[in-house]
């Protein structure tokens, strides 16, 4: 649409109850960014993503998206959300469907695709994750990593904008998260716009086009991964590398 | 027993009031209280202050009293049912409609909240992901209270009997008064055609429960 970054957040606050959860908070993504952002727990790098589609709301502040602000609620919310895809820790997938309808529902729901077409373009994503062989089964006979790539699946099967990734291996068995994060770098590769907040290092140093650090509610640090994890400005950052990287 | 195969007329046809009493009761309740369970979720606050409000109102209130209410009261404001047996399955399920949105709404409560988030994340607007995502699995969580509700609602046609419906109830105060000799083989028929409309109830209700049952 425009030629500005893709998502903007300026002056953005938020508060749950007496708790200042974002202060501030500035941040523009360009297309085909991939920006990852980390920080201790409580620092707000939750909220923050999920405000950019609106799951939380924010009391001050401006979010637009492809140039246009978030709308309030209804149809028109719904509309933008449909352009924005998300990733949850807990996967989410309805439990009450297979992995083939998980991945349809949204064409067919909203973007009134025939059954047909979102079936075979399913078919595709699912192939594309490496789960095409689940497609008839339910969520809970499959392991969390296989669950993931599906949401990975569904969520791409809207032709999203920008991708979120909140914590998307969080909730994985070890030996579970890097099939996720093979796929989430191969996206990162072929130009989608992403927002992964993550406790993975190794993913931020080689797939991140910048480090986005918050602590406490506002963003202190934001450089690309290289600068950032050799050189890092602020003594917040130095801490929780060392606390994260010398293990 | 003679006596029973005599009236079996007068009992096989107030059988018949009884359950379609109960079916058309149970179907227009499910149908206005599953309206009144997404009422009662929804984002916009006057439609959950009026569900919440309908709710209170008829589940607090004696079912004896609704039954008044719409055959004696309504008159009044020149309203009037097409026929008695309208006027009660009116009142069962006005009464009843109540407690299914409150099972429903336990039941909508037990849905994970993330399942929800995920359909509006993906652009769904709230009446679909009610429809689509969150009810259809409120709805296998919530078969045994419902199951609840349909046996209580079954026997609770029996107040009918007293607003001049010839169900169950009244056909066994007829045939008591009749014959009072043969009361105790009237009270078996009439409970037998209870029991008859409970019993597989509270059977199929496993069977649903167990078909539906979710994979987690």
């Amino acid at each position: 649409m425009s030629g500005g970054p893709l998502v903007r957040l300026s002056g953005v606050n938020k508060w749950f109850g007496e708790l200042h959860v974002l202060q501030d908070v500035d941040l523009s993504i360009d297309r085909g960014e991939v920006v990852v952002v980390i920080g201790p727990s409580g620092s707000g790098k939750s909220t923050l993503c999920r405000t950019i589609n609106r799951l939380e709301a924010i009391q001050q502040g401006e979010i637009t998206i492809d140039g246009q602000r978030l709308p309030e609620e209804g149809r028109a919310l719904a509309r933008l959300r449909s352009d924005v895809g998300m990733v949850f820790q807990s996967f989410n997938l309805f439990a009450h469907k297979t992995i083939l309808e998980n991945v349809t529902l949204g064409p067919v729901k909203v973007r009134r695709q025939s059954r047909a077409e979102s079936q075979r373009r399913a078919r595709e994503l699912l192939d594309r994750v490496g789960v095409g062989a689940q497609a008839d089964k339910y969520p809970a006979q499959l392991s969390g990593g296989q669950q993931q790539r599906v949401a990975i699946a569904r969520a791409l099967a809207m032709d999203p904008k920008v991708m979120l990734f909140d914590e998307p291996t969080s909730a994985l068995d070890p030996e579970m998260i890097n099939e996720v994060l093979d796929v989430m770098t191969s996206l990162a590769r072929d130009g989608m716009t992403m927002v992964v907040v993550t406790h993975e290092m190794g993913f931020a140093r080689r797939a991140a086009n910048r480090v986005v650090f918050m602590d406490g509610g506002r963003i202190v640090e934001s450089a690309d991964p290289e600068t950032f994890f050799t050189r890092p400005r602020s003594e917040r950052a130095k801490d929780f590398l060392s606390k994260i990287l010398d293990h | 027993m003679q006596f029973i195969s005599d009236n079996s007329d007068l009992l096989w046809s107030a059988w018949l009031t009884t359950l379609s009493l109960a079916v058309a009761s149970g179907v227009c309740a499910l149908v206005l209280g599953t309206v009144l369970a997404g009422m009662r979720v929804s984002p916009v606050p006057p439609l959950r202050g009026l569900a919440t409000f309908y709710v209170e109102v008829f589940r607090n209130t004696p079912l004896t009293v609704v039954f008044f209410f719409l055959f004696f009261g309504l008159v009044y404001v020149d309203l009037q049912f097409p026929s008695r047996f309208t006027t009660a399955v009116a009142a069962l399920s006005l009464y009843t409609a109540s407690f299914v949105s409150e099972a429903l709404r336990s039941g909508i409560n037990a849905v994970p909240p993330g399942q929800a988030e995920a359909a509006r994340a993906l652009g769904l607007g709230f009446g679909q992901t009610l429809r689509t995502v969150v009810l259809p699995q409120a709805f296998r969580t919530v078969v045994p209270p419902l199951g609840n509700v349909w046996i209580a609602l079954a026997k609770n046609t029996s107040i009918a009997a007293g607003f001049a419906v010839t169900d169950l109830t009244a056909a066994l105060q007829r045939l008591a008064n009749l014959n009072a000799d043969q009361l105790l083989a009237v009270f078996a028929a009439v409970v037998l055609g209870y029991l008859v409309i409970t019993l597989p109830s509270a059977w199929l209700i496993r069977v649903v429960e167990n078909r539906v049952a979710i994979v987690r």
